[in-house]
């Protein structure tokens, strides 16, 4: 068989479909529109059976906290009578350490079900211990497949860290440098060994994630009598924020208002040679949050279900230096050591907190855990050796690749907001890209899609060439 | 000499240059698209020789054998004092009056 990198790309389809088990052509209508509430009940399971499925391996009914210290810190810096309540749901004591057990557990359970061998995940964040340490549950035999290294063999330390977790699962790690062909490497050992595709944008990788909306909103219920005012979701490849919120709606039809949260990695390319040891966060970041929520299907699946834009209420970046300072602080202040890029909605409900009157309660949904190579220690130092300025200042002035800027003090903590209105319109130019044609589906389609209205949508298709099924063509 | 049934690393090219994908930046297109693995040693080989290898899939890859029992150094670092001063700005910020 020709394993050369363009014969194994036009393969890519067919490769996918054995390797999850799903047959994506089912979903597809129309021009552009695809059935994604059908789409979700691929499996056919109920949250009930989720939360069964997770609770007999080792994940979820992780313990709310309320983060006190940190809220009276918040008040120490904000207009009398603001300040909400910050919670923290302490995903890190999941097996594996992090919400991600959550979307392992699921596709573990399914491909065991349907008689693979093992799985495979192409992950270099804590998605690779969790999917290692749910195969080892059910006896499957793993690999996961890593970007680790720069083309000199320097590794990020935080990825490094979780190779080795994942060989503490008994998973094979298959490392590669930077570069966005690991997608070829992965379709070849798919291939090569017929495993399960256990990518973080299958339905099951999200469904496991609606466990998680849904115990926060029971959590809250049970320490406070409400149900939280905002939820906020670190956002990366959007599966955690569009997990989270369907989980919430399934189980309150109190507003809930879903907050993504990124770090500003804004100038570093991610699949830069040069710039990947610079950056001092591997996830949480806007190299994969804005181009992911632009443009879902971007995923390793032909229709991701990660889709953030459809739950979004708002859309906020912290720094790194932010991001830092507050895992410190939940350290230090809450004796609660925990993972830095986890803690990337920690720093957005702190700024956000402040905004919010007192009785309000903000949920921030995840922790993850930390060890050596992911502390913010490690990571600090790994910035200072590849020459990164450490200073305390003003946040804003942080230069991703050049410097972190830890806040001066505490009332510096700020959110940027993205415009969600910007990011919409780019989201519908890269579907109607796609087409020349488009039908009344489509644009309801469009409309969940965005989460927006009719005339919003029609009123950008209007600005490019494409055809309304039944318009004068 | 290390022999066969070692636990060891490889490093192979999966990709030269001109092999890649379009549209890379320009410090990813000039290097290759490296990869590393751990498995056990399928003949006796010296570091440094092309060798083969099963992995812990039972997967064989071919490659040039660079670690035998390859261990991890990552650690948490060398110290940062930047970290005590954000320590004494949220406790001073929080506790002000009453230490």
């Amino acid at each position: 068989m020709d394993n050369s990198y363009e014969s194994v790309m036009l393969r890519k389809n067919a490769i996918m479909r054995q390797s999850v088990g799903i047959n994506y052509d089912k979903y597809e209508a129309d021009y552009i529109n695809f059935d994604y509430e059908a789409m979700l009940k691929e499996g056919d399971f109920t949250l009930e059976q989720i939360r069964e499925i997770q609770i007999n391996s080792g994940v979820g009914n992780t313990p709310l906290k309320e983060c006190k210290n940190i809220t009276q810190l918040v008040r120490k810096v904000s207009k009398p009578g603001f300040g909400a309540r910050i919670f923290i749901k302490d995903e890190a004591l999941n097996d594996s350490g992090s919400f991600k057990a959550r979307r392992a557990s699921i596709s573990c359970y399914q491909a065991k079900k349907m008689g693979f061998k093992g799985v495979i995940a192409a992950t270099s964040g804590n998605y690779g211990a969790a999917v290692a340490s749910q195969a080892a549950k059910y006896g499957l035999k793993c690999i996961i497949v890593q970007e680790c290294y720069d083309s000199k063999g320097i590794g990020q330390p935080e990825i490094i860290e979780k190779a080795r977790a994942c060989e503490a699962y008994g998973a094979e790690v298959v490392q590669l440098s930077v570069g966005p062909e690991l997608f070829y490497k992965f379709l070849l050992l798919l291939e090569e060994t017929g495993y399960f595709n256990a990518s973080l944008y299958t339905p099951y990788g999200i469904m496991g994630i609606e466990s998680l909306g849904q115990e926060l909103v029971e959590d809250c219920l049970k320490l406070t009598g409400q149900v939280p005012n905002m939820v906020v979701c670190t956002n990366a490849g959007g599966g955690n924020l569009t997990g989270t919120a369907r989980g919430i709606k399934k189980t309150t039809e109190k507003k809930v208002e879903i907050v993504g949260a990124s770090v500003n990695l804004k100038g570093l390319h991610m699949a830069d040679d040069h710039d990947f040891n610079l950056k001092s966060f591997t996830t949480g970041h806007t190299g994969f949050g804005l181009p992911f929520i632009m443009n879902p299907d971007r995923s390793d699946v032909p229709r991701s279900a990660a889709r953030p834009l459809r739950y979004i209420d708002r859309y906020v970046t912290v720094t790194q230096g932010e991001v830092f300072f507050m895992t410190e602080t939940l350290a230090i202040l809450e004796g609660i050591e925990r993972g830095p890029a986890g803690n990337t909605s920690l720093a957005a409900a702190f700024a956000l907190a402040k905004e919010m009157e007192k009785d309000k309660i903000i949920i921030v949904q995840e922790s993850e855990y930390t060890s050596a190579g992911k502390h913010h220690q490690a990571q600090l130092s790994f910035a200072k050796e590849n020459g990164i300025s450490l200073y305390f200042g003003d946040p804003q002035e942080e230069i991703p690749g050049k410097s972190i800027v830890f806040p001066k003090s505490v009332d510096m903590i700020k959110v940027v907001d993205i415009d969600l209105e910007i990011i919409k319109k780019k989201y519908i130019q890269n579907q109607i890209f796609k087409t020349k044609k488009i039908s009344e589906n489509d644009v309801d389609f469009l409309v969940a899609e965005t989460n927006s209205n009719k005339d919003f949508v029609l009123n950008e298709i209007k600005k490019y060439k494409v055809t309304l099924e039944g318009e004068h063509e | 000499m290390i022999k066969t049934g070692s636990w060891v690393q490889i490093k192979k090219v999966v990709l030269q240059p001109d092999e890649r994908a379009v549209n890379l930046p320009e410090a990813t297109k000039n290097v290759p698209l490296l990869l590393w693995v751990k498995g056990y040693l399928l003949k006796d080989a010296n570091i440094g020789d092309e060798t083969e290898i099963r992995t812990l899939t039972g997967r064989i890859e071919t490659g040039t054998l660079i670690a035998v029992n390859p261990f991890y150094t990552h650690s948490f670092g060398t110290f940062v004092p930047e970290i005590l001063k954000i320590d004494d700005i949220v406790k001073s910020t929080l506790y002000e009056g009453n230490q």
